[in-house]
């Protein structure tokens, strides 16, 4: 006796379980098309909260390229682009690194210098990738002995 | 990241996150310069300025660049600042206050040229290591403070006496506290100079932070890395001072020319003293168009390391022909001259202005960048500006 009362509890709260579950399945399906139409038809009640009320954690990416370029550091990205960030952004600034051009033995004994007075650490098989970067994206042009004068703004000049 | 211009998504930024260029971070508002000073470097921060912003006489703080080797100093208390002389060559190791400096000494003002030794660094091929400045990296300003020579001469000299090497507050970048970011100095003789002072008014004002306060050995005519700020110890060595870029390929050039990318070994390296002979055209701004018939008024300055520029001259035709222009004696030793000329164009086109001074010993500004150096020092060739006459 007990068995079967058990029985038909379980089966009423079964049903009235799948009962609410295609509800909501129902309801949401519903909605679906209308939030595809129409996604901003929901949230003018949750932004004002999430911008006044509840300021949650926007993720700003410290590292988004933005047309080729890593923001942060004015890098160019390509191969490598990473190692040289975390390890020659430490201390000084990329833009050191950007205002000049060397070949791989002079950025080669440049970091030689860092590590010996400057405190820099070993950079094991990262000094070759950060070398390959530099020279690969930012080679030495030449110059002669005195360029032309370039990116004149003209202008009228008064009396 | 442009001011003024809207911050896309601005919306979603939490309300204590600050772009960089709004935070009190931003160096022109910090540190009061001219919206077109350009910044070289910001970590540490290296600005120059533009041959158009240095027209004043005297240069204003607005123009000045700004060269760093550390992080400046963010706990300097006037009250509790003392200067420190000692070192093996010093009588008595002695210890000032700032007061005891201002009140015990005669106080002195000159106007006194300080030039980057690597101003004009950028133009040398191969290139040069460092900070690649153009031609902004000079600037003369007026200067109040009481002589090195009384002070060093009160702790008293002894004849062993050779070089002084300075000691600052500045940090060093690696936030290594044993580490000096610079300590650099100067022969016995150029320390013993009347115009070699140490500073603490700058232009009739207390030195910008930025420019050293609240004390500054100010050497013109020297490169300005022996313009040592935050001063707070002067040591008078037995010896050429060995402090942080003195040794190495650190403002020394070879003692014997060198081809260009030639190596040299660090004893053939020579240490620069004084600055050679140089000029800028600071009116008009390059770029200027005039019509056909005018006449174009130009000025600037032009000074000489430790000598004075007894000769000025400007070219339209790319130096075949040099037409000689007036320049003014220095209002005191070491001080830039100005000089200033009235321009005639023989017809429309396309020209350039050069100007070149020549040193009280002959010696005159080259047209060409001068001897490459593997730092790229000592660049004194002439400026030139654009114009068009239409």
């Amino acid at each position: 006796m007990s068995n079967k009362k058990e029985f038909d509890k379980y089966l009423k709260k079964a049903n009235r379980l799948i009962k609410l579950s295609s509800g909501v399945i129902i309801l949401v399906l519903f909605f679906i098309p209308f939030y595809l139409t129409f996604p901003n038809l929901f949230e003018f009640k949750a932004q004002t909260e999430v911008t006044i009320n509840v300021p949650t954690p926007v993720e700003v990416d410290e590292d988004r390229i933005e047309n080729g370029v890593h923001v942060r550091t004015g890098f160019i990205d390509a191969e490598g682009l990473m190692t040289v960030v975390n390890n020659c952004t430490n201390c000084h600034s990329s833009k050191i690194i950007l205002q000049n051009r060397m070949s791989t033995e002079g950025w080669n004994s440049t970091i030689k210098w860092m590590q010996e007075t400057q405190n820099l650490w070993g950079l094991g098989s990262n000094q070759d990738i950060i070398v390959n970067y530099l020279v690969t994206n930012y080679p030495v042009k030449t110059k002669g002995r005195r360029e032309n004068l370039t990116n004149i703004e003209w202008y009228e000049i008064e009396d | 990241m442009l001011i003024g211009t809207e911050i896309v998504y601005g919306a979603n930024l939490l309300e204590n996150y600050t772009p960089l260029a709004l935070d009190g971070t931003d160096p022109f508002k910090m540190y009061s310069k001219h919206k077109d000073m350009i910044v070289l470097n910001d970590k540490p921060l290296n600005i120059e300025a533009q041959a158009h912003l240095l027209d004043h006489k005297i240069t204003p703080n607005a123009s000045m660049f700004v060269r760093n080797n550390g992080l400046i100093p963010d706990d300097i208390d006037v009250k509790t600042w003392t200067l420190t002389i000692d070192g093996e060559s010093v009588v008595n190791k002695k210890t000032y206050t700032l007061a005891e400096l201002q009140s015990k000494f005669k106080q002195h003002t000159y106007q006194l040229t300080i030039e980057c030794g690597g101003n004009g660094r950028s133009e040398f091929s191969p290139p040069a290591k460092g900070n690649q400045w153009t031609i902004g990296a000079v600037h003369c300003a007026s200067w109040t403070g009481v002589r090195l020579r009384d002070v060093l001469e009160d702790a008293g000299i002894k004849s062993s006496a050779v070089y002084i090497g300075f000691h600052a507050a500045d940090k060093h970048l690696s936030g290594d506290p044993k580490k000096e970011p610079i300590s650099r100095g100067c022969p016995m003789e150029k320390a013993l100079q009347d115009e070699t002072i140490l500073a603490f008014k700058m232009n009739g004002e207390p030195i910008p932070l930025i420019h050293g306060y609240p004390l500054r050995l100010v050497a013109g005519g020297w490169p300005a890395s022996v313009s040592g700020k935050w001063l707070n110890r002067i040591s008078i060595r037995n010896k050429v001072h060995d402090g942080t870029k003195m040794t190495g390929s650190a403002y020394r050039v070879p003692c014997h020319p060198i081809a260009p990318g030639e190596k040299v070994k660090s004893e053939d390296m020579c240490i620069i003293e004084s600055m050679p002979v140089k000029s800028l055209i600071t009116y008009p701004k390059s770029g200027a168009m005039l019509q056909e018939g005018k006449k174009l008024a130009i000025r600037g300055h032009a000074w000489a390391g430790e000598l004075e520029v007894a000769k000025m001259e400007y070219s339209i035709d790319f130096g075949s022909t040099w037409i000689v222009c007036a320049v003014e004696k220095p209002s005191n030793r070491l001080a830039w001259q100005h000089f200033g000329a009235t321009v005639s164009f023989p017809k429309k086109g396309y020209y350039e202005v050069w100007v070149r001074a020549t040193d009280s010993q002959g010696t005159a500004q080259p047209m060409l960048v001068p001897g490459w150096n593997p730092k790229g020092y000592l660049n004194n060739a002439c400026h030139r500006i654009a114009i068009k006459v239409n």
